[in-house]
Parts: structure tokens; C-alpha cells; sequence
């Protein structure tokens, strides 16, 4: 037997703990989720009738799957407010992805660009802003755009605007909110692949005659494509369920799905609609999550 | 021919727009967190009167010794749990429900936050949990130790598997080849993880709101409900103070992951 093989089954019983761990409170919750998005509503606490009772025998059990009911699936899709903050989130998600491809592309291109021990430097200074908090980062942008924020003095200075512009609450304060605080997961995993890239092709299509553009399109970019992957499946799916920075930057009169289940749960007190929502938006999000949950497990376990 | 890409004008502007994009902000509220004046956007000079207002703030500095308990207990077990699971991952081999493992372990990193945050929550009722301290704990831990594992594992795949097997050619059992070959080695990454499952848990927002009870707010928390009101000084005193305890996490963990990459490939901070 190889040493790897007998390395293997010790590590085998490491998995237990974090298992029965995520088992537990990231599996089982969904169960719950699920259990009381199916339940009715009542003004009780917790606020919702129980759906389930074990304890109570096989009758019981049966008079509970009768009582299920689907009315707050049904809710969510005829009431327009859910349809339109679903379309709503989508497109934002959408828009938000492609405006960070864009921004995010050419700048961790510049950083695979640079002398080695410099794109280390680069890294570190891309990395830096995700580790200092989220709330903290919109917040600044806050200050920035408001009303006799910095940005309108500047514009004002600078004679380019008559009066302060209205910034906040607005969806460009929500792009702008959401570009920055999600540009590292987009700069990240393009500048991984793109490093990674052999600079003789490129030279070689140059070589050849290729126009720097031409040059770029068919073999820089497509070369890059995993990279482009992942940096937009790691925006995508978040930013669909995001809450803070909707809530914080942009108008109250367009809701994103993130803040209209966190409405009916905190302000509604409508856990089994808060939990129907919940469910629709993780199916919404099930095909990107699974693509998403195959390159991570590739990446991780061939090897960089 | 040359082996280095050229790098163009273009690069280069792009490099400095993105990172000056990526600081400004930040810099200009730990600038004004300085300011004499009342008005945020009207500059009075220097001063520390919005520090002076947080430490007599009881409630900010109730919320601020919260966060910091539940950040380093979850930190704790979660770089236990997710140093485990790494492990069980990349030399585990094949095993039964592995694939369902490595699943549960990805996807929290992108899962929405108000998905995670209210599933946790109605776990916590249904077993009549009394939430507070303990449940945003919890709740964290298993948010983080996603990271941890992910940050461990990168440097476990990236090891060369020659050393754990010289030491156990040489007699060792697995574990002690582990604990005297490969726990030093991955020593940084573990510090790193550590880290960065600290500064995610004084960062959370929305599962701590979900998963805490009344009269136990985080920082952020209360923060959050400050904002909501308007810009005022004092928060970003209190913003520059955690970006100045994160800035010294930071300096730890490249210390760190500089040590790692003394002793072979580097670690990836991410």
C-alpha cells in the first residue's frame, strides 16, 4: 500500500467534525426554510403555524401534509411587487456583472503585465480593500455622494455642473456602490488565469501580423475565458440576493428581492413569505451556484 | 526576443485609475474622521473630537467588545473546523459523501447573505435557541470556515506530497508525519485563514442581524442603523478605528504568508 493511500484514511476522519458542522447549520436550516415557506402566516411567536410535529404520531403527520399549503409561493407570483424585484435584481446583477468585466479586465490585465515581484505589490493592494469592511466601504461612498458631498463640490468647483447633482438614491449611486465593493472578486480570478498565460503566444500572433486588437480577441481573451468565469459567477450570484448597498445607495421605489425578503421578514413579520422568497431566489440562483460549485472544486483539486 | 510582456501606456492607466478608485474613498473618510466641524463636508481643522464622542458612546462601545467576542470565537472554531475539512479534502481521497461535503463547503462563499442569515435563524427558533452571543457565534463560524478551508487548501495542494511520504518511509504514522511535516509547513495558512475568518465576522451585517436577538447588536449593526440616518462624524471615527485594526490583521497575516513563501511557493491570501 502507498504511502499516500495510508496518509489518506486519517484525513478521512478530519472531515468529520466540519461534516456534522455544516450538516447541521448550513443542510438542516434549509429543511426549516423550506418546512415554514409552505406553512401559513399567524400572529403568534414564532409567527408562522407549525407545519410538522413528530411527537404528535402518523394521524397527525397526515392531518399536517394536508394543512400544507403553497399559498405563499402563489403570493409571490401574482403579486407584482415579487415579479418586478426578481426582474429587478436580475438586471442589476446583470448590468453590475458586465460593468465590473469591464472595469475589472483591464486592470488585472495591467497587473499580469507587470514586472514579477511588482504584480505581487498589485495583488496585495487589490486584495487589501476586501478585507476592510463592507458596511465601512459604502458608507464612504455615502459621504462622497451626497448632497454637498465631495463629488458635488468638486463638479461645482469645476464648473461643470450649476447646481449640486443628486447622487444618492439613485441606481447610479447603487452601480457605483456595487462595483467597488464587488471589484477585487472580478480583478481576482482574471488576473490568476491571465498570469498564468504564456506571453509567447501573443508574440507569436503579433509575429505573424496580427494587429494588437486582433491579437487581443483571438488569443488573449479567449485564453482568459475560465478566468472570465469565475470572476463573473463570484460577482453574479451575491449580488442578485444583495441587501446593503440597495438599501443603503439607491431609491426605496424599486426594490431588490434581498430587500424585500428582509422587509417581510423584519418589518412584515411574514416569516413563511420571507421563506417562499428565500426558496424561489435559491432557484433562481441553482444553475449558477452549480457551475459556480464545478470550477471552485476543479480549481482546487487539480492543482494550480 | 523579449520575455517580458510590454506593458503599455494603457496598462498603466488602467493600474493607476483602478487602485486610485479602490483607495480614494476609503482615504477621504479617514481623512474627514479628523475634522473639527460638525458639517461632514465642511473642513474645521484637525481634531479627535469624534474619537473623544465614540469611547462616551456606551452603546457603540457595548456593540464594538460584542463584535470583537463573537469575531474571535468564531475566528477560533472556525479555522479549526476549516483547517480539518482542507485537510479530509485534499488528502482524503475518495470518500463516501465527499462530493455533498465539498458542496456544503463551497457554497456559502457566494450563497446571498440574507438566504444564509434567515435559514440559520429559523434553525435557531425552531430548537428555541436563546439567540444572543452564542447563535451569531455559530452562525459565523459556519460562514467563515468556508474561507478557512479554501485558503488551506490551496496551500495543501500547492505542498510537494514527497515530504509527508520521506517522513513516513522514514517510520512515522500518518499523524505524526502531519504534525511534524505538514502542520509547520501550512502553519501560515492557517494564520491567514484565522484572519480572514476575523475580519469577516466584524464585517457581517446581515446574518448577524438575523441570527442575534434583542439587546445584543454588533457593530455593524449599529452602525447600519446609524447610517441609515445620515453621514455623521462620529462614524467614521469609529469606521477609521476598524479599518486601523484591520490594517494591523493585515500587517500580521503578510507577515505570515511572507514567512510561507520563504519556505517554498507562496501562499495565496485569498
Amino acid at each position: 500500500m502507498s504511502a499516500r493511500r495510508i496518509f489518506a484514511r486519517p484525513a478521512r476522519f478530519a472531515a468529520i467534525a466540519p461534516y456534522v458542522w455544516m450538516a447541521l447549520f448550513f443542510l438542516v436550516p434549509f429543511a426549516f426554510v423550506l418546512k415554514i415557506s409552505l406553512s401559513q402566516t399567524a400572529i403568534a411567536q414564532p409567527p408562522y403555524e407549525p407545519v410538522f410535529d413528530l411527537t404528535a404520531g402518523w394521524e397527525a403527520l397526515r392531518g399536517a401534509l394536508a394543512a400544507l399549503s403553497i399559498d405563499n409561493f402563489r403570493l409571490l407570483v401574482s403579486d407584482d411587487i415579487y415579479v418586478f424585484a426578481y426582474v429587478r435584481s436580475l438586471t442589476v446583477a446583470l448590468t453590475a456583472t458586465a460593468l465590473l468585466l469591464l472595469i475589472g479586465y483591464p486592470i488585472a490585465y495591467g497587473m499580469a503585465r507587470l514586472p514579477k515581484r511588482w504584480q505581487a505589490v498589485a495583488m496585495v493592494l487589490v486584495i487589501v480593500p476586501f478585507w476592510t469592511s463592507f458596511l465601512i466601504r459604502i458608507y464612504a461612498w455615502i459621504n462622497i455622494l451626497q448632497h454637498d458631498g465631495l463629488l458635488n463640490q468638486v463638479l461645482l468647483a469645476l464648473h461643470l455642473v450649476r447646481e449640486p447633482v443628486v447622487w444618492l438614491s439613485t441606481d447610479t449611486a447603487m452601480y457605483i456602490g456595487i462595483v467597488y465593493s464587488y471589484l477585487p472578486f472580478m480583478i481576482l480570478p482574471l488576473y490568476a488565469t491571465l498570469a498564468k498565460m504564456e506571453p509567447a503566444l501573443e508574440e507569436a500572433a503579433s509575429d505573424l501580423g496580427a494587429p494588437p486588437w486582433q491579437v487581443f480577441w483571438l488569443v488573449t481573451f479567449p485564453l482568459s475565458l475560465p478566468g472570465v468565469g469565475a470572476g463573473v459567477l463570484l460577482c453574479f450570484i451575491p449580488i442578485v440576493g444583495e441587501f446593503v448597498i440597495p438599501d443603503l445607495l439607491a431609491g426605496s421605489n424599486s426594490l431588490m428581492i434581498g430587500q424585500t425578503l428582509w422587509l417581510e421578514f423584519f418589518t412584515n413579520k411574514d416569516w413563511p413569505v420571507a421563506s417562499a422568497a428565500a426558496i424561489v431566489l435559491l432557484v433562481v440562483l441553482l444553475v449558477p451556484l452549480l457551475l459556480y460549485e464545478r470550477l471552485q472544486k476543479r480549481q482546487l483539486e487539480q492543482g494550480r | 526576443m523579449r520575455k517580458v510582456p510590454r506593458l503599455s501606456r494603457f496598462n498603466i492607466a488602467s493600474l493607476a485609475l483602478g487602485l486610485a478608485f479602490l483607495y480614494l474613498p476609503i482615504l477621504i473618510l479617514v481623512i474627514y474622521s479628523f475634522n473639527a466641524s460638525r458639517l461632514v463636508t465642511v473642513w474645521g481643522g484637525w481634531s479627535l473630537r469624534w474619537y473623544h464622542e465614540f469611547f462616551n458612546d456606551r452603546a457603540m462601545i457595548e456593540a464594538a467588545w460584542m463584535s470583537l467576542r463573537v469575531a474571535v470565537s468564531s475566528a477560533t472554531i472556525a479555522t479549526l473546523l476549516g483547517t480539518l475539512a482542507a485537510i479530509a479534502l485534499s488528502r482524503g481521497e475518495r470518500f463516501r459523501g465527499r462530493t455533498l461535503f465539498s458542496g456544503m463547503l463551497y457554497a456559502p462563499l457566494v450563497m446571498p447573505e440574507v438566504i444564509t442569515g434567515l435559514s440559520l435563524l429559523l434553525l435557531f427558533v425552531a430548537l428555541n435557541a436563546e439567540r444572543g452571543f452564542w447563535t451569531v457565534t455559530i452562525a459565523h463560524t459556519t460562514l467563515t470556515m468556508c474561507f478557512v478551508a479554501v485558503v488551506v487548501q490551496s496551500r495543501l495542494g500547492s505542498l510537494d506530497r514527497s515530504l509527508e511520504e520521506a517522513a513516513m518511509d522514514l517510520g512515522c504514522d500518518p499523524v505524526r508525519a502531519f504534525v511534524s511535516v505538514t502542520l509547520p509547513l501550512i502553519a501560515p495558512a492557517i494564520v491567514a485563514g484565522w484572519m480572514l475568518a476575523f475580519t469577516l465576522s466584524l464585517d457581517d451585517l446581515v446574518i448577524a442581524s438575523f441570527t442575534t436577538g434583542p439587546g445584543a447588536a454588533t457593530l455593524p449593526i449599529r452602525i447600519y442603523s446609524e447610517v441609515r440616518l445620515g453621514v455623521k462624524p462620529e462614524i467614521n471615527a469609529i469606521c477609521t478605528l476598524v479599518i486601523a485594526l484591520i490594517a494591523v490583521v493585515i500587517v500580521i497575516a503578510s507577515l505570515a504568508s511572507k514567512l510561507s513563501s520563504s519556505q517554498g511557493e507562496s501562499a495565496a491570501p485569498l
